[in-house]
């Protein structure tokens, strides 16, 4: 199934900002980040289209994930 | 007491004499310092029905018993006062090493009196403190008013000043120091402009006296190492600064666009931190001994220019609030902001408000006397931003802020205000805790005085759902009531972050000998909180004002993932006032006053 993977902040570094990805289904963010080589333990926000999400929620055909390091500010 | 100097600078500009007295030490116990301290001599100088910015309105600058410290982040100070654009209780403060080296010449507090005949700026150093002439500063821009003072004073002289727009009485000016570091919102600047006052320069020799050195010493490399390793301030803020939140305020489907309509950025990435530290970041520009050094340094090639870059809610209120996604001309407006001396949350807003003015046909071609003021129009936020800070034609107008502006066209509706201070760079529709926390704020449309986008955008401490309201009226009052102490210590909001209410409590007893615990702690934020409530109250704010604009309200979000919400405040506002013991009107009920000691 196709799933956009839209990277920001440190997880830009080595990364394109905007990905298209082909996954197998069932997919989940982990499938995500594991291809893409980020630790877990790194994901501080994971939203599926824009909405908060769980590693282990099973993706849409067009989902769009959103994946961001701790960030903050105000 | 340790922590404090003990010292108020009280100052009349008329007479033009210079006091020193003792503070108060009880009263600073009792309301810590900073802004807690600051409100209580003003209500018990000023009444809260002073025109703000007649010669009765005084100006109170208050550091904070943290100020001046090694504890991380101390250095900051309050400017408390009654503000011009919202009528309430103003406090705004501001980092940079103003602060620090109020305290280091000797002084808490200094409260300045009436108004001066002619233009003047004071200079401390040490106990030597002078009331100069000021006519050949008034009219310039900060860096050079700031330039011009340093020259005349020790090296290293710490510069506080007003620009052109605080001179000018403009409802949105700021108070600047060290450049580009400003105590922003409310008006302040307007005030000391309306003293006929156009700085302040401070050298200052000494030490803030700490109770406990060893103590205070192990407790600060707790904090620098719980700073350093937390993500946020570790890594997040470092990096990228506040513009860090651009993006993922937008992926959520909340970054306010064209004036609050939408709430969906298409082109945000263009200015967003990731964009502005990649293409344009000279360097880091920290404040007084702080590890997370936030603040941005950026070239503009086109001006010849390096100077202070923009905060996220700059980035927004001149980007996408309206409709603009050129990130130079962000920088732009951001660069005159810092030198004309203005609020770039208000000015950014007003400015986004008047082109949903001219969008709509209430400013009409024939009365603008600028370039247009169309949505997407870079030039139009450089341009407007300076006749703003001169108060010129139709930016005169703009001046007064965006609900008197929307006033004036018979729609102050279209003013994305609470008590006519301008909302900072959130839509509440979809941050339903965060909604709560703008209405019920003692200064209005403010984000800081509980920054709910923490749990429930960011997950710090813990991830709330951001569309949900139970438990949200408790969670606000919690942050308020730590946010006013905060503020009161003299610490940045920054480092709540990795430090919980146990930490600021373990450095306050380890500054000044106190026994706090982290109940009375955040009893005395509560006391601040209600003091604050108290002069809007007696200033004439009706409770009636605790609300959101119309179309946050009943207008859901046309677009994006936060589609189709509106903002229940309603349904919260109730269970927020019973928690506060302020009843069932908003009005605080006099055994929760005397349980706080009010």
């Amino acid at each position: 199934m196709k799933i956009t993977v839209r990277l920001f902040a440190t997880f830009r570094d080595g990364r394109q900002k905007v990905l298209e990805l082909n996954l197998p289904d069932p997919a989940t963010p982990q499938g995500v980040i594991d291809k893409l080589g980020i630790d877990q333990a790194e994901v501080a926000i994971l939203l599926i289209n824009g909405r908060d999400g769980k590693l282990d929620t099973i993706l849409m055909e067009n989902d769009t994930i959103s994946l961001f390091p701790p960030v903050g500010g105000g | 007491m340790s922590g404090y100097i003990g010292k108020v600078l009280r100052i009349n500009l008329k007479l033009k004499s210079i006091k020193v007295e003792e503070l108060d030490i009880e009263k600073a116990k009792k309301f810590i310092g900073g802004r807690g301290l600051g409100t209580k001599l003003f209500m018990d100088e000023v009444d809260p029905k002073v025109d703000a910015l007649s010669p009765e309105n005084k100006l109170f600058i208050v550091a904070g018993p943290l100020t001046g410290t090694s504890v991380p982040t101390g250095g900051r100070y309050m400017v408390v006062t009654k503000s011009p654009l919202s009528g309430t209780i103003a406090s705004s403060n501001s980092g940079g090493h103003w602060g620090a080296e109020l305290k280091a010449a000797g002084y808490d507090v200094i409260i300045i009196e009436d108004k001066a005949d002619e233009p003047v700026y004071i200079t401390i150093e040490d106990d030597k403190v002078e009331i100069k002439e000021a006519s050949r500063l008034w009219g310039k821009l900060v860096t050079e008013v700031t330039n011009e003072i340093k020259a005349e004073m020790p090296d290293k002289a710490k510069i506080l000043t007003i620009g052109p727009a605080g001179e000018q009485l403009s409802k949105m000016a700021a108070i600047m120091n060290d450049y580009d570091r400003a105590a922003g919102r409310s008006g302040v600047g307007a005030v000391m402009g309306s003293k006929n006052l156009k700085a302040i320069a401070v050298k200052g020799s000494g030490k803030t006296p700490i109770f406990d050195e060893a103590k205070l010493k192990e407790a600060n490399t707790g904090f620098m190492k719980q700073i350093r390793e937390h993500g946020v301030t570790g890594t997040g803020l470092p990096t990228y600064g506040t513009a860090v939140l651009v993006n993922i305020i937008n992926e959520n489907g909340v970054l306010p666009t064209n004036n609050f309509q939408t709430s969906h950025f298409e082109a945000a990435d263009d200015i967003s931190g990731e964009t502005m530290t990649n293409e344009y970041l000279l360097r880091k520009n920290p404040c007084y001994r702080c590890p997370i050094a936030c603040g941005r340094w950026v070239k503009i090639e086109d001006m010849g220019l390096e100077v202070g870059g923009p905060e996220y809610e700059t980035l927004w209120a001149f980007g996408s609030d309206c409709g603009i996604s050129d990130i130079v001309s962000i920088f732009k407006a951001n660069y005159w902001c810092n030198e004309y001396g203005l609020d770039t949350i208000s000015v950014g807003s007003t400015i986004a408000a008047a082109m949903e003015l001219y969008e709509k046909g209430y400013i009409k071609d024939d009365e603008l006397d600028g370039t247009s003021l169309a949505f997407g129009n870079p030039d139009a936020t450089i341009e407007w931003t300076q006749k703003i800070g001169k108060k010129e034609g139709l930016g005169a107008k703009m001046a007064e802020g965006s609900y008197r502006l929307c006033e004036m066209y018979g729609v102050p509706e279209l003013s994305m205000s609470v008590k006519k201070l301008e909302l900072p760079a959130y839509d509440p529709r979809g941050i339903q805790g965060h909604g709560l926390q703008y209405a019920t704020s003692n200064r209005g449309g403010c984000h800081v005085r509980g920054y709910m986008i923490s749990p429930e955008i960011l997950g710090v401490p813990e991830k709330l759902d951001r569309f949900t309201l139970e438990g949200k009226a408790a969670w606000v009052k919690t942050f308020q009531d730590l946010t006013a102490v905060i503020d009161s210590l003299g610490l940045c909001l920054f480092t709540s972050f990795a430090m919980n209410a146990a930490d600021y409590t373990k450095a306050y007893n380890a500054v000044c000998g106190t026994e706090h615990t982290v109940e009375s702690l955040l009893e005395a934020g509560e006391r601040i909180y209600a003091l604050e409530r108290l002069f809007n109250l007696q200033a004439g704010i009706d409770p009636a004002q605790d609300t959101l604009p119309k179309r946050l309200l009943e207008d859901p979000i046309p677009e994006g993932p936060s589609k189709g919400n509106v903002h229940r405040l309603s349904e919260l506002l109730p269970e927020y006032y019973t928690l506060r013991g302020w009843g069932e009107n908003g009005i605080p009920e006099s055994d929760r006053l005397s349980k706080l000691g009010l």
